[in-house]
């Protein structure tokens, strides 16, 4: 047996120090005991920060390690900046509800970094192995910090409900990675790219492997029908949890999703995009019509971002570099709009005691403009009402439809819309037209503020300076398609 | 004057001043009044900014001026730029908008005293984005400012509205967003058929579009205008949001918003869409005749002052979108001078029920009576106003009617018949309500207390009476700016008719 030259380790540079991070704040909180959480948490956004600089300095260029299994591109680098600062803004606004809640342990943040670990493997994954290793990185620290509020019976519910499904799909993606293993013999992405484009129609079973391996990944970023999971859990797990599951899982799994069908099976258009077709229809209405029923603003929000990977699926379904850009744009955008309303979320505390009824917010423009005016203006965002970024969202990804001849997927997508805005104009009518019922408890902490602060004037202003944000998806998008 | 970007002060001033309310500090009182003070001083310097576009506007010449083009987005392919210009059909819009936004800061001088900051900032920033709509050159950029003015006004309706006013709110936005989305689609495949976003571009290109893809491109942006307008059967919007909406929210409603469908089908329908325009003609003189003729009717029954001018604002927008179609010069004149004349005198109606309101509470018509014996000021100029609603001839309202039916006429004479009809069934409406507000004998005591205007209110009324007056007597100052547009715009419809062979309807 030859022997193997040492594996290229240069690519993962930002993964190995975000997994030795949270190896020595694991040892430095056992050791310091629960008092150190505060210093951890920092710590765990220092580490998030340095990952995402190390990254940023590596640059956009392809590379490829661990003898091809892992590829950092600009496409990952955009990603990947994404989810970095989806974890870091998520830490930051959890700190001040865990101490309230008496739920401060240090393993909250060392957990959040571990599945982040798990999110960049699976960005950069270029082998359905290195897939599955990210994936199930990801899923295992998840699994635990839905459940982190073991005291509670919610909480414990949420996580093994989360457990439950979430082993489900993964099993169905395993399945379905091991019959494309088994038809076409290799687990390269490369590979399998060359094989499917030969020309030669794709044998079944290749073909019911992509299906499973689509599933298994709609689970993850809970596209309709296998979206189920999604109100509990959000609903159950400590709202930081929540706001931490609604943003960086989610942009992970998209960007795995995006990877694994565009570049192993790009030529295979024709047959995965119906059930991306479906997926987004499905996930548009049923996002738009059971929100509104929904008088937990968790549920709503859950319900919300259902809708959303439905609009970013559009992109997805034209398998276009436009379609890419959109989505990328799409989910930028929705990580600033997203942090934001679950920031005002945590904010909602009366008496030492945390709310989570819409109609709680009533009247919330007298007694707190400020926090009002923030929601306001995410919740115009999310229903996508120009000038706010929302709009812009939308527009790439129905741009990118219109050019792909998917005019018909992206009449269902503002019809939805508009749909959808009737709940994301109840929360601002209770806010505004309703009569107050008392002020949130007061002083925020610094960080909400900033948090607060800059997501509402990104999200606001967004239309002035559109140029970072799309100019880096669109490199990012054509870095995909440039081979 | 022309090296100053005068459409971009224009449009973001008020903003500024939104950014000055935003800084004024100290208790509740001092900030209404420093509230109150900056938006009417950023309303008044807007005001007199654009009076300088209409004297330095150029009547000759057909294209755009006082053009601004800045890039905006220039990535992948897909650039879009702020592009804002403005030629004869949008500049009276910008005036209309911007002393319309002047007077209903003042008629809100003392009526709002809830919530006065956000009142004033919520109207500055619906000048932002009404006076943007006008002025915009840029698909995207227009449609930023169409779609935009939905938030403000649904605060305004929803904050500061009547007792059912969450419904109408609610019913106001759902309703115009989803005509607006439609649009949006059928935006960007204007920009796949055309390679670029600007408007300038696509209005002199309309052979870009394939016949069959005009139809389609026409009915999404028929579903926005159509709404906005509004038209039959997609009306119902309106009496609901102006019944609720506060006094100066139903100015703007009236004398604006309604004017964005109007313009977009001048703007954009005829000239990017001539053959669709051409195929759709039917429909819209049926819709339009209908729109005429329903809701005067509608008007006759109503109880509610607020929703009679309601009605009959539906019915003169009908004899706006009838003569937009006929395409002759003299009917799309018209139907701008309509629109123009109807802004300030249903505006100004809207004010007159806002006057009583103040008052009373209520704008029911069996409440009143006998107003003239209390009230002589005020029986003038709702008299002068009523009587330019049902178009006499020496008001504003003469002169947008009676160009539209000459206009009209001589295309589809049965059309112009039907229309015709509203010249007696809307001075019926009108004059029965303002027989039984003013006239009769005062009986009930509260309506003996009543005062007449006051300064402040005659005040409001001034200026809204000489724009009145002017139109109708002297109608030139206002058509020689719209002419030469409206001309090309004519010639460019007839042109691309003939060249694809379809034949324009004529007199039967």
């Amino acid at each position: 047996m030859p022997v193997l030259p040492p594996p290229d380790i240069a690519p993962a540079l930002s993964e190995i120090i975000l997994a030795a991070g949270a190896m020595a704040l694991l040892i430095f909180g056992a050791v310091s005991g629960e008092k150190s959480t505060r210093t951890v948490s920092w710590l765990a956004i220092a580490v998030l920060i340095i990952a995402l600089a190390v990254s940023l300095a590596q640059g956009g260029e392809r590379h490829l390690g661990f003898y091809g299994m892992f590829v950092t591109d600009a496409f990952a680098l955009f990603m990947k900046a994404l989810v970095l600062i989806g974890s870091a803004v998520t830490i930051l606004i959890g700190m001040r509800y865990n101490e309230d809640q008496g739920i401060a342990r240090f393993e909250f943040p060392v957990l959040v970094l571990l599945a982040t670990t798990g999110m960049m493997v699976m960005i950069s994954a270029n082998d359905l192995i290195t897939l599955y290793v990210g994936l199930e990185l990801q899923n295992l620290a998840l699994y635990v910090v839905a459940a982190f509020n073991r005291d509670s019976t919610r909480s414990s519910e949420a996580g093994l409900k989360y457990f439950v499904l979430g082993a489900l799909s993964s099993g169905m993606l395993l399945y379905g990675a091991s019959l494309i293993y088994g038809f076409t013999g290799t687990t390269a992405f490369s590979e399998i790219a060359t094989l499917v484009s030969g020309g030669t129609v794709p044998s079944a079973g290749v073909l019911i492997g992509l299906v499973f391996v689509v599933v298994g990944l709609a689970f993850k970023v809970s596209a309709v029908p296998f979206h189920m999971w999604t109100p509990d859990v959000y609903e159950g797990a400590p709202t930081p949890v929540t706001a931490f599951f609604a943003v960086a899982p989610k942009i992970a799994a998209l960007a795995l999703f995006i990877r694994f069908l565009v570049e192993p099976f790009g030529p295979l258009l024709g047959e995965w995009r119906q059930v991306i077709v479906f997926l987004s229809i499905a996930s548009m209405v049923l996002g738009a019509v059971a929100a509104i029923a929904q008088e937990n603003i968790k549920r709503l929000m859950a319900y919300s971002s259902i809708g959303h990977v439905g609009y970013a699926l559009i992109g997805l379904a034209t398998g276009t570099a436009a379609g890419i850009r959109g989505v990328l744009v799409y989910m930028a955008i929705y990580l600033f709009m997203t942090v934001g309303s679950w920031a005002v979320i945590l904010c909602m505390r009366r008496n030492g005691r945390m709310l989570e009824g819409i109609s709680d917010l009533a009247g919330l423009s007298r007694s707190q403009p400020g926090l009002a005016l923030a929601l306001a203006i995410f919740m115009f965002a999310l229903s996508g009402i120009p000038p706010t970024a929302g709009f812009f969202a939308k527009l790439y990804v129905f741009l990118a439809a219109i050019d792909a001849k998917l005019a018909g997927l992206a009449v269902i997508g503002v019809v939805t819309s508009v749909v959808s805005a009737f709940y994301y104009l109840r929360v601002v009518k209770v806010m505004y037209f309703d009569e107050p019922v008392g002020a949130f408890d007061r002083p925020l902490t610094a960080e909400l503020k900033g948090v607060l602060f800059v997501t509402a004037v990104v999200t606001l202003f967004f239309f002035i300076l559109p140029g970072p944000i799309v100019g880096g998806a669109d490199a990012a998008a054509l870095a995909l398609f440039a081979r | 004057m022309s090296h100053w970007p005068l459409l971009s002060l224009v449009t973001f001033l008020p903003l500024v001043g939104t950014a000055f309310i935003l800084m004024a500090r100290g208790d509740e009182a001092v900030v209404a009044r420093n509230a109150r003070w900056i938006a009417l001083w950023t309303s008044l310097i807007v005001f007199v900014l654009s009076l300088v576009l209409w004297f330095d506007f150029d009547p000759s010449t057909a294209d755009f001026q006082f053009v601004e083009r800045a890039s905006w987005v220039t990535l992948g392919g897909f650039d879009f730029n702020y592009h804002m210009g403005i030629d004869g059909i949008s500049l009276f819009f910008v005036l209309l908008t911007t002393i319309l936004t002047f007077i209903t800061i003042i008629s809100a001088w003392e009526v709002i005293q809830y919530r006065v900051k956000e009142f004033m900032i919520a109207f500055l920033v619906l000048e932002t984005f009404m006076v943007g709509v006008f002025c915009s050159l840029d698909f995207i950029l227009f449609y930023v400012f169409f779609e935009g003015v939905l938030i403000p006004m649904f605060l305004i309706i929803g904050v500061w509205g009547g007792s059912n006013r969450i419904y109408s709110a609610f019913k106001f936005f759902l309703y115009t967003l989803l005509g607006s989305v439609l649009m949006l689609l059928a935006v960007l495949a204007v920009y796949f058929q055309t390679g670029t976003t600007d408007i300038e571009y696509a209005l002199a290109h309309s052979e870009l579009f394939p016949a069959y893809l005009q139809k389609w491109l026409w009915l999404a942006f028929f579903a926005s205008f159509a709404v906005k307008v509004p038209m039959w059967p997609v009306h119902t919007w309106l009496p609901d949001a102006h019944v609720e909406a506060p006094t100066a929210g139903s100015v703007i409603l009236a004398g604006v918003l309604l004017k964005l469908g109007g313009y977009g089908f001048i703007r954009f329908s005829l000239p990017m869409f001539p053959l669709a325009s051409t195929y759709f003609t039917p429909l819209i003189f049926a819709l339009s005749a209908i729109a005429v003729i329903y809701t005067s009717l509608v008007a006759l029954a109503q109880i509610d002052m607020k929703k009679l001018i309601a009605y009959s604002s539906i019915a003169h927008m009908g004899f706006v979108t009838m003569g937009t179609f006929a395409v002759t010069s003299e009917a799309v004149q018209g139907a701008i001078i309509q629109m123009l004349s109807h802004g300030i005198v249903s505006g100004a109606l809207f004010l007159c029920v806002g006057v009583l309101y103040d008052r009373l509470h209520t704008h029911e018509i069996a409440r009143f009576g006998g107003l003239v014996h209390r009230m002589p000021a005020y029986a003038f100029v709702l008299m002068v106003f009523t009587l330019a609603a049902v178009g006499l001839p020496g008001t504003s309202g003469f002169i947008g009617e009676f160009l539209i039916l000459l206009g009209t006429f001589r295309v589809n004479t049965l059309e112009c018949t039907l229309a015709a009809t509203a010249l007696f069934l809307g001075p019926m409406y009108m004059l029965y309500m303002y027989r039984r507000v003013i006239f009769g004998t005062l009986t009930r005591a509260d309506l003996r207390g009543m005062l007449d205007l006051s300064a402040r209110e005659k005040a409001l009324f001034v200026p809204l009476l000489i724009v009145v007056i002017w139109m109708g007597v002297y109608p030139l100052s206002f058509l020689r700016p719209i002419q030469v547009s409206v001309d090309h715009l004519v010639q460019q419809v007839a042109a691309a008719t003939e060249a694809a062979g379809m034949r324009r309807a004529s007199l039967p």
